[in-house]
């Protein structure tokens, strides 16, 4: 098991080696090269020489490229043109912030999305079934920022029941110790603190959780399809195995390796929609900051949140792998 | 999204011996079974509609693209809603632009990036898959160790990265949103030729003394083809909802009443409290377009799937 581990995490090193020098090139590529990036409109040809004199553009690539790298690896990623602020601290800031709005939004599409699949192939033709299966469809092709907009405007503007912006009211007093909002609220006992911060997060996680909610019922109803007809599950009926044992250790957890999958597919989807998502309920996460630094060409922020999301996403998938032989015995690679 | 995710599985080109089937041909089956599922007549009629609406822009829509006829009727709090003014029978926005008008030029826009960003795609994704299914070997451990590092980052947030750097224009945008899809007809097409290489008719090609190059090209490539045209269908709906995902992010460029469906719906922001209309009508078309290509593409996937087509 730890070898599998060491060895996939060993497997990471080129790739993440790669993306560097990609990221390198990439603003390399810029017309004017990353003094233009910086300097933005006041870009002269005499203030593009002193930038790249200044910050050593003007050496060869690959001296560049490994001083740059050289910095990486000693967790210098640079410092953001916008804020000025190191890319490592501005990141650490916010990322609590898209964590526990994608663990919110897991949680709703796991949570609502495994029992419909599972009832919609129970009644397998029937109106259920016809329903979550249009549903479905709709909920893959409904843009995430389109929803957002819509729940936005139903639940904060017409109904004012949820709030539309922020991670926590500002009147709140709330001690934030590790800067997950919820987290904080409980550990230090301010649970109307947590509270608050679990209702702000209500919309964004709602506008996040549909699109890996909708694939979650569609896989988990093909899946559990597959299964119930299986030879094994009408030996179990003959022999007299109770309902709740068939659905659970029979069907159910037959089922779930393509489920957990598909999950472990979602990290990547849950980050990209946080960039939407994010903006949309001015979320100071991530997400919201990476598609201001976008937009502002603030490369630095761009080539590390690129890397570190890659690092995440990574990891996301090495620990779904190492569920699979959790849920299925058969699945232990040695 | 679920187009990039799934994997179709390969298609058997040939039918199965000893298979009793009134028509030899495999695509003659594939449309068969296709004309008999009423989701791919759905998605065919949206598509069709789409296409069509985005080719006669210049002569449904009651206003050129860019203008601004209803300029004088809005207020800093009202804007006519749809069915106030018979002009514009869906509003105005905030630019005083006809909101029909705009939506009817936006398909034009959509389509030009989808299929546009699609056709980037599948040629990249077609040439590396090709390369690393064609000659195996280090050129495909070389090309699959690229696809690899693409994929490390999720696909929207790729596409959006690149266009960042390449500048705000819609070229941009379409080479973004491209590049961000190559890994996936790369990995689809290699996989479906890696398994053609293996088959026995492939052998006898080589025994007879024939070429790499000539076995990709008139065994290889034309019998590997079909998942990767079902994944084309697919990703034209994905390419569809980033397209408008990017504009939205002010990554299309051009003029703010630039009519574009996302780029609308970031417009309509600022007005959500009083013309909502503003974001629900764009947002919705996003929707009918991309609910189009994926029943489509769904449809065509379940026609060619082989472990179906045997009813």
């Amino acid at each position: 098991m730890l070898r599998t581990i060491g060895r996939r995490l060993l497997l990471l090193i080129p790739t993440l080696f790669g993306l560097t020098v990609l990221l390198f090139f990439w603003v390399r590529a810029l017309p004017g090269g990353p003094a233009a990036a910086l300097l933005g409109e006041r870009a002269t040809p005499e203030a593009i020489e002193r930038i790249n004199e200044a910050y050593g553009f003007n050496r060869p690539l690959p001296e560049q490229y490994i001083t740059w790298l050289g910095r990486l690896l000693q967790g210098d990623f640079g410092n953001s043109i916008e804020t000025r602020r190191p890319v490592l601290e501005e990141f650490a800031n916010r990322f609590p912030a898209t964590v526990e709005l994608a663990v919110m939004a897991l949680i709703l599409a796991v949570g609502i999305g495994i029992p419909l699949g599972y009832w919609a192939a129970r009644n397998h033709g029937r109106l259920l079934d016809h329903l979550s299966v249009t549903g479905s469809l709709i909920g893959i092709t409904i843009p995430v920022f389109f929803l957002a907009f819509m729940l936005k405007w139903v639940f904060a503007v017409q109904l004012g029941w949820l709030p539309s912006t922020g991670r926590q009211s500002r009147g709140v007093d709330a001690t934030h110790a590790t800067n997950f909002y919820v987290l904080d609220g409980i550990l230090t006992g301010e649970l109307d603190a947590a509270l608050n911060a679990i209702v702000h997060l209500l919309l964004p996680a709602i506008a996040l959780a549909t699109i890996p909610l909708a694939i979650i019922v569609r896989i988990t109803r093909a899946s559990v399809l597959e299964v119930v007809n299986a030879d094994y599950v009408r030996t179990g009926r003959a022999k007299g195995v109770s309902k709740q044992v068939i659905r659970n250790r029979f069907v159910l957890r037959n089922a779930m390796l393509p489920v957990v999958t598909t999950i472990g597919l979602q990290a990547g989807l849950l980050i990209s929609g946080a960039v939407l998502t994010e903006t949309v309920f001015a979320f100071p996460g991530i997400g919201a900051f990476l598609a201001d630094a976008i937009f502002a060409r603030d490369f630095p922020v761009l080539q590390g949140f690129v890397l570190f999301i890659a690092v995440s996403y990574a990891l996301i998938n090495l620990l779904v792998d190492i569920s699979y032989s959790f849920i299925d015995p058969r699945v232990r690679i040695q | 999204m679920s187009a990039a995710e799934a994997i179709p599985t390969v298609p058997v080109p040939e039918g199965d011996a000893g298979q009793p089937r009134r028509s030899g041909s495999f695509w003659g089956d594939v449309l068969r079974r296709l004309r008999r599922n009423p989701a791919a007549w759905i998605g065919a009629v949206v598509v069709s509609l789409f296409v069509l609406v985005a080719l006669l822009a210049p002569v449904l829509a009651p206003y050129p693209e860019l203008a601004t006829p209803g300029a004088g009727l809005r207020l800093p709090t009202y804007l006519p809603g749809p069915g106030e003014v018979p002009d514009f029978p869906l509003g105005i926005d905030r630019f005083g632009g006809d909101v029909l008008s705009k939506l009817i030029w936006g398909a034009q826009a959509s389509l030009l990036i989808g299929v546009a960003s699609t056709f980037f795609g599948l040629l990249g994704g077609m040439v590396l898959g090709a390369l690393a299914g064609a000659f195996g070997g280090w050129v495909d451990t070389l090309i699959m160790r690229v696809v690899d590092i693409l994929l490390s980052v999720p696909h929207l947030l790729l596409a959006v990265s690149i266009a960042a750097v390449l500048g705000r224009t819609p070229l941009a945008v379409m080479i973004a949103i491209g590049v961000a899809q190559v890994p996936i007809f790369a990995r689809l097409l290699r996989s479906s030729m890696l398994q053609q290489r293996g088959s026995d008719y492939v052998l006898a090609a080589r025994t007879l003394g024939l070429g790499t190059g000539r076995i990709t090209m008139t065994h290889l490539l034309p019998n590997s083809v079909g998942p990767v045209i079902v994944q084309a269908t697919l990703t034209l709906a994905t390419a569809v909802i980033d397209a408008a995902a990017l504009s939205f992010l002010g990554l299309g460029g051009g003029r703010p009443e630039t009519a574009e469906w996302g780029r609308m719906l970031t417009y309509a922001q600022a007005e959500l409290a009083i013309a909502p209309w503003l974001a629900f009508l764009p947002g919705i078309c996003i929707m009918i377009a991309a609910l189009g290509f994926t029943l489509l593409g769904e449809a065509l996937r379940e026609a060619m799937d082989p472990r179906t087509r045997k009813r």
